[in-house]
């Protein structure tokens, strides 16, 4: 059985039907096979250019793009500019159109603007793929949650998901929520009123300012790094009445549901939004969610440039279509 | 023998708001003056128009325009902007101070009035602002800049946000009763936003901009305007609350008036959806309550006057990220085909749309236009009420072309446009009668 992949580009969760996301997550799970190989390399990117074109800092994202793409070998290039285009004196348009004509086939964009990949779209004829738009989406990391959930939990609906912290100013959150929400999980947010914007009620999203409430019962809880440029700007007084109110600590974790899932899209903020004991704790999966992180990545490289895959229903990867180079 | 000067318009429908008339018959123009209005008027020496099955009505007063002059002439100009203007049955039009320089001198104010005569196709009139450089510390050249041919004070493009500054700019404004205008924004609230906060901008990811930044100052300037008898008006009204609260005060005798801008009234923040900056202006595109509250209050009143905020940018400012690309959209040349088209079904005739863009302006202004009578000058507009057509912004004459209603349908067309009895855009007469608006290369 073949499923399509349809899209040409991959901006966000937000309207990707079911058969969709699970598609990605079945190729991931192939993906993953390829990590445990002697030989991390599959050619089915060879030939292919993938630009990584990042307005903002980004350590992880970065990285594993760049480890995906190489792992199915594909030439990569890498351009990070701190500077916003409007300072450095050329539009985006501009640039991605120069990349374009540099014979780039995909482009990897990470920048402060939410909509930047979706002007990319429009105007050119590559892939682009969003790697974290200003508050929008980082899709690529809701995947990875959702695969990790998964990959622990069997499935999705059903499930009870608490995302806590900064929902205002997260893409992670974002992506979360339009993943889980396809899926049929249960979404709770949780925290200060000046962080949690009112209108995802409409979605059926539960809001909660009490974390104790937030976390009771919950399977999952993905905690959202804690900005400090949020606190001078009076979201909320300072980090110890924050940690006081919504930090993640052993004994929250000891009132959790049993087999609670711990979840940071990392960077963690240790003593912050969580302990360093629970950060290191067994039910916290966040190292796994860096190494699901490739295999999600390379499994929508993938998708993006063959459009569909020979589709398994047994478990494992062994009706992939190609083979390991040797 | 034919006199030039003379026009004949004859068997129109003629509308005029001021008197309430809605008759079939002629105008006689002489001299650039209406000289007559009536069912058996004639002449022989006019050159005849035949206006059979045409509407006859005052020309458009858009009270709300940026023309850009001086200093942002890549974005418009007055031979642009006027030409638009006149595309879309305007006849007089209201420039913002939020040029470069800022008009808050009476050289400024000057510059407008004479190059807009000499460059221009249509009536400009200059708004001064009400602070030096919109910086809303020290109040701009109130007095000379009226008499130098202001007809309003306005920050228009920002919110005044000393309160103290405001109230004695609104005291002094009294000397002279001009009235003024205000951009309700708290910018603290607004900051950062770059559409309305709501259910889309939570979706999509956008900061939102809260109907508090504008319905907050909506009441903090009507109190003002209360305690110093000054005559205030709101510009741009977006917000059901503003409504509200314009209504509650009017009735307590405020001397409040306000306008909306054309956008507010058929769209709402979801155009915003795949973010189009052409849908992006502010105050920005509100929820489906705030447009209804809005038609609400064009039908009972409260709201004076339409408008279009026209506000044109280059393509390439346009064409960035959504928060980078600046707010603003064009609409001289589409106001009054979409008012025409899209508000009679919400129970707008078109008796109360033109008076809400001419003669309601005008009382606003003071602007001795807006009303078909004897001894007016002639501006005059020649609709056509039939015939379907597209809007198409590549065949705007505004330098502009961002417009969130491109592709729309619409009802109806600018026949022609006359100022001071002066044909200056007629697309489907004669070459000789539209001559003035021949599209600029």
């Amino acid at each position: 059985m073949t499923t399509k992949f349809p899209y040409k580009h991959l901006l966000g969760l937000r309207g990707m039907p079911r058969e969709t996301i699970e598609l990605i997550l079945d190729t991931a799970r192939a993906m993953k096979e390829v990590h445990s190989r002697k030989v991390k390399k599959v050619p089915t990117l060879r030939g292919k250019i993938v630009v990584n074109l990042f307005y903002e800092p980004s350590t992880r994202t970065r990285t594993s793009f760049e480890l995906a793409a190489k792992r199915l070998s594909a030439d990569t290039v890498g351009i990070s500019t701190t500077t916003s285009s409007v300072v450095k004196g050329e539009s985006l348009l501009d640039t991605a159109h120069t990349l374009r004509v540099m014979g780039a086939d995909i482009i990897i964009m990470r920048h402060s603007s939410s909509g930047a990949p979706h002007l990319l779209a429009e105007n050119l004829n590559i892939s682009i793929i969003n790697a974290g738009d200003g508050i929008n989406e980082h899709p690529t990391q809701g995947l990875l949650d959702l695969f990790t959930i998964r990959e622990h939990k069997g499935q999705i609906q059903g499930l009870t998901v608490t995302i806590a912290g900064d929902i205002r100013h997260s893409r992670v959150a974002r992506s979360n929520m339009w993943g889980l929400l396809t899926l049929g999980a249960k979404v709770r947010m949780v925290g200060p009123p000046t962080l949690v914007p009112k209108y995802v009620r409409d979605l059926g999203v539960e809001v909660y300012t009490d974390f104790d409430k937030a976390i009771d019962g919950a399977d999952v809880i993905n905690l959202l790094r804690i900005q400090k440029e949020r606190m001078t700007a009076n979201f909320f007084p300072n980090l110890r009445e924050y940690n006081r109110l919504y930090g993640m600590s052993s004994e929250r974790l000891a009132n959790a549901k049993p087999g609670v899932l711990i979840m940071h899209p990392g960077p963690i903020n240790r003593g912050v939004e969580i302990s360093s004991e629970v950060a290191d704790s067994p039910s916290s999966v966040i190292l796994e969610q860096v190494t699901n992180g490739i295999a999600v990545r390379m499994a929508v490289l993938y998708l993006l440039v063959t459009g569909q895959r020979e589709r398994s229903t047994e478990e494992g990867a062994s009706s992939f279509l190609w083979e390991a180079e040797s | 023998m034919v006199d030039d000067n003379v026009i004949l318009i004859k068997n129109a429908r003629i509308l005029d708001p001021a008197s309430g008339k809605d008759e079939t018959g002629s105008v006689l123009v002489k001299n650039g003056v209406i000289e007559k209005i009536g069912k058996s008027v004639s002449s022989k020496v006019a050159e005849e128009i035949d206006a059979q099955n045409l509407w006859l009505f005052p020309g458009l007063v858009d009270m709300h325009v940026h023309l850009r002059q001086p200093g942002q002439d890549s974005k418009e100009t007055f031979a642009t902007g006027t030409r638009a203007a006149a595309a879309g049955g305007v006849t007089r039009v209201v420039t913002m101070a939020n040029t470069i320089p800022v008009l808050d001198n009476k050289t400024g104010i000057e510059f407008v009035v004479e190059r807009s005569k000499s460059e221009g196709c249509v009536h400009v009139h200059p708004v001064g602002s009400v602070s030096k450089g919109l910086e809303g510390k020290e109040i701009s050249d109130i007095g000379e800049i009226v008499l130098a041919g202001a007809v309003a004070l306005s920050d228009d493009g920002k919110g005044v946000m000393d309160a103290q500054l405001f109230r004695r700019a609104m005291e002094y404004s009294t000397i002279f009763d001009v009235p003024i205008i205000s951009h309700c924004e708290d910018h603290n609230l607004s900051q950062g936003g770059a559409m309305n906060e709501g259910q889309t901008s939570t979706f999509i990811g956008l900061p939102g901009i809260p109907a508090e930044a504008e319905t907050v100052m909506v009441s903090r300037d009507i109190l003002l305007a209360k305690c110093t008898g000054a005559r205030l008006h709101i510009a741009h009204v977006s917000c059901g609350e503003s409504v509200d609260l314009i209504r509650t005060y009017k009735k307590r005798g405020v001397k409040v008036t306000a306008e909306t801008a054309m956008h507010y009234l058929l769209l709402t923040d979801k155009a915003v959806e795949g973010y189009n900056t052409n849908a992006k202006m502010n105050p920005p595109l509100r929820t489906e309550e705030d447009r209804q509250a809005l038609l609400e209050g064009l039908r009972d009143g409260t709201i004076d006057a339409i408008a279009s905020d026209h506000a044109p940018h280059t393509r390439g400012e346009k064409s960035q990220e959504f928060d980078l690309a600046p707010f603003g959209i064009v609409g001289l040349e589409t106001t009054l085909p979409l008012m025409m088209s899209y508000l009679p079904q919400q129970g707008l005739n078109p008796l109360d749309l033109i008076r809400q863009m001419t003669v309601a302006p005008c009382e606003i202004l003071k602007l001795p236009a807006g009303k078909l009578e004897p001894g007016m000058i002639a501006d005059l507009t020649l609709w056509n009420p039939t015939g379907e057509s597209q809007i198409d912004p590549n065949l705007f004459f505004s330098k502009g072309h961002s417009t969130p209603f491109s592709g729309w349908k619409v009802t109806g067309r600018v026949e022609a446009t006359i100022v001071a009895g002066r044909v200056v855009y007629a697309p489907s007469y004669s070459p000789a009668a539209s001559l003035a608006a021949a599209r600029p290369s």
